[in-house]
């Protein structure tokens, strides 16, 4: 096994789904000859060719349009959303055709859609958000965010090998600040499946993508102080794993919900309502949240810093939720 | 502008033999069966057997049918609400647009979305149109058509796509954005916009600066072209033309089409915002009528001739009508099927009819 960059992961997905299926093609702006803004297609079109890496003019809508079309065609379209900032510029294109063309005509709609997402490296306002929320509402789309790069890998795999319209959100903190272990031969990591990264016994962290990590400094904290903390990366956002979410929070009794994405209307609430319906008799305490707070993502660091939840912020909501 | 016919129907084209390399009687059948299936949904909006809106393409049959006749058969449409000439001239079977403007279980939608909503992806090697059905966030539909050109060209088919937009429709970013990536990438994509005067209650004036709907193309470097909407031969030749430059290299290109939408945008609209001497004016031009005139001018039928296919286009469109009357509302158990892969809930086909419409 060789130790690898997240983004490696990725771009390695990217040209082993294309040497292994010929249907498999990327669209986006700057992917080509320059690789994309991150790096996550450099070499591809130098081996691929540029009938199969599709520099795009500044058209988000026209880049997941006809990916859709494409699909329709049988092919298996990778759209690059240089940012994910920007996929509000095809959320019509992806909420209201792509989700819902398997439901009204049983077309079904192969195509990932994927960019950098989240924030910690200054990118402000419109290059940092987390845009998981905007979609959870709508049923036919899947979502995922990988916090390893084994999974970052299994799981583009997975999204490009699956008939349904998925959207893989990359946290950009992670690109090249983890590495880690990754097989040499090929593998997918399951949509629908959430991973434990740490046993405890005294609360349950729920979380995924960058909060991950963010959570588990927060338990080896708590954990000195005589709290263990079990954490639950979920890895795929819609459709949730709820039996892994049940699982672990009918063993600890007490559940933390982490995101990174503004506090209200969050994947947060939609979670602690799973868990007030289906698990409310093993909880001893309230679940609580801790996201980021309800502005825009903020510029300069020290605001930036004040906006994002971080391990101190988890401590102290864990240590509330254990002595409540 | 391009125009074969008089305002009459007199026949005053330079060039008749490349329109009539098809029967030009299959023309005049082809959207007289567009009108009469829209007849037959009108009676059955009356009789609320209709499920929500209903909406007419009278006066624009002609248009619809003759763009789509300069197609291939096995290549894509993505028509809108008013190209009921366009799914006719592809063969789409009558009974579909009625189970599915009746929301019935056995529609290609299976209830689940509304009148010409339907969508066909044939199966390898059938020999049948992909249909895209209408997207009514307008524009959208123009991405994907390229999209669907794209794809199949990459899987060696030699397709043209063809998407038809309204002159509203024409002002919202996926049109442009559409547009201007299938000319970038050389897409063989047609797109036929419709300046039928009014999107909705908007003149075309309030839509665009512009005089002629064929300029929006003018800054994505393709060619364009405007042509008397209401005269079917001239339509086709146009189209025809452009479909051919497109299958063999060409790139995308637009035909804009002056046309008239003769009722308001859906039935409960009474269209008192549109000039009642505009209606008249182009009443005189119904591309049915003139192309009936046209026939009967060149010698190609006789007044027997258009009256048996008249007869027989309304009877058809009333038996299929009531074939899909007779047909069962969805089960509600079948609600939450079919959102994601993997359920085995039916994977719908459009049924497709053969001759007259196609040679």
């Amino acid at each position: 096994m060789a130790v690898i960059t997240y983004l490696e992961a990725i771009r390695q997905a990217l040209g082993e789904e294309m040497a292994r299926d010929e249907r498999v093609f990327i669209l986006g702006e700057d992917v080509g000859a320059y690789g994309g803004a991150f790096k996550a297609t450099e070499g591809l079109q130098e081996r691929f060719g540029e009938a199969r890496v599709v520099d795009t003019p500044i058209s988000e809508t026209a880049i997941v349009g006809s990916a859709i079309g494409a699909s329709y065609m049988g092919m298996r379209p990778v759209c690059e959303i240089q940012f994910i900032d920007f996929i509000a510029c095809c959320f019509d294109m992806l909420t209201n055709f792509a989700a819902t063309s398997r439901y009204r005509n049983g077309a079904g709609v192969s195509i990932v859609v994927r960019g950098p997402c989240g924030g910690g490296v200054g990118g402000g306002p419109f290059h940092s958000v987390n845009p998981e929320a905007f979609f959870l509402n709508t049923p036919g789309l899947k979502m995922v965010e990988p916090s390893t790069a084994y999974d970052a890998k299994g799981l583009l795999k997975a999204a490009i090998r699956d008939d349904d319209p998925v959207l893989y959100f990359e946290h950009k903190f992670l690109y090249r600040r983890i590495k880690d272990e990754v097989p040499e031969e090929d593998y997918v990591v399951p949509l629908g499946k959430a991973a434990i990264r740490r046993e405890g016994s005294d609360l349950s962290i729920i979380t995924f993508g960058a909060m991950t990590h963010t959570a588990m400094d927060a338990a080896a904290t708590l954990s000195d102080a005589g709290v263990e903390a079990e954490v639950l990366d979920l890895r795929s956002l819609a459709p949730l794993d709820r039996e892994a979410i049940l699982t672990t929070v009918s063993k600890t009794s007490r559940a933390l919900v982490l995101y990174e994405a503004t506090r209200t209307g969050g994947i947060g609430g939609e979670l602690a309502a799973i868990l007030a319906e289906d698990a409310f008799e093993y909880l001893d305490a309230p679940v609580m949240r801790v996201a980021s707070v309800d502005t825009p993502v903020p510029y300069s660091p020290p605001l930036e810093a004040a906006f994002l939840p971080n391990a101190d912020k988890v401590v102290a909501a864990a240590q509330k939720l254990v002595e409540y | 502008m391009k125009r074969h016919m008089t305002r009459t129907g007199g026949r005053s084209m330079r060039n008749p033999a490349v329109s009539c390399q098809r029967s030009a009687v299959s023309y005049q059948l082809t959207a007289g069966l567009a009108r009469d299936v829209e007849e037959r949904l009108t009676v059955l909006f009356r009789q609320s057997k209709v499920i929500g809106g209903l909406y007419r393409s009278m006066g624009q049959e002609g248009e619809s049918v003759a763009t789509a006749y300069a197609l291939e058969r096995t290549d894509a449409i993505l028509p809108l609400i008013r190209n009921m000439g366009a799914l006719m001239t592809m063969g789409v079977r009558p009974r579909e647009i009625f189970l599915q403007y009746m929301a019935k279980a056995r529609s290609n939608s299976r209830g689940r979305d509304l009148n010409i909503h339907i969508v066909h992806l044939p199966v390898a090697g059938a020999a049948e149109p992909v249909v895209v059905g209408p997207i009514s966030m307008l524009g959208d539909s123009i991405p994907v058509a390229a999209g669907i050109a794209m794809g199949a060209r990459m899987r060696g088919q030699n397709m043209v796509a063809m998407a038809w937009i309204g002159d509203g429709a024409t002002s919202t970013g996926a049109f442009h954005e559409g547009l201007n990536f299938a000319a970038v990438q050389r897409i063989p994509l047609i797109v036929v916009a419709e300046d039928n005067k009014f999107a909705y209650s908007t003149p075309i004036a309030k839509q665009m600066n512009i005089a002629r709907i064929d300029e929006r193309a003018a800054a994505y470097g393709i060619p364009h072209e405007m042509v008397d909407g209401n005269d079917m031969l001239a339509v086709y030749d146009v189209t025809k033309r452009l479909v051919d430059r497109a299958r063999f290299g060409g790139g995308a290109a637009l035909i804009g089409v002056d046309t008239m939408r003769m009722q308001g945008h859906a039935q409960h609209d009474d269209a008192r915002y549109v000039p009642k001497a505009l209606l008249e004016e182009w009443a005189k031009k119904d591309p049915i009528a003139r192309f009936r005139t046209h026939l009967l001018e060149t010698g190609a039928a006789t007044e027997q001739d258009i009256d048996e296919i008249d007869a027989m286009t309304k009877r058809f469109a009333s038996d299929e009508a009531q074939l899909a009357e007779d047909d069962a509302m969805p089960d509600p158990s079948t609600v939450t099927r079919g959102v994601y892969a993997g359920d085995d809930f039916a994977q719908p086909q459009v049924e497709f009819v053969k001759s007259p419409f196609r040679s």
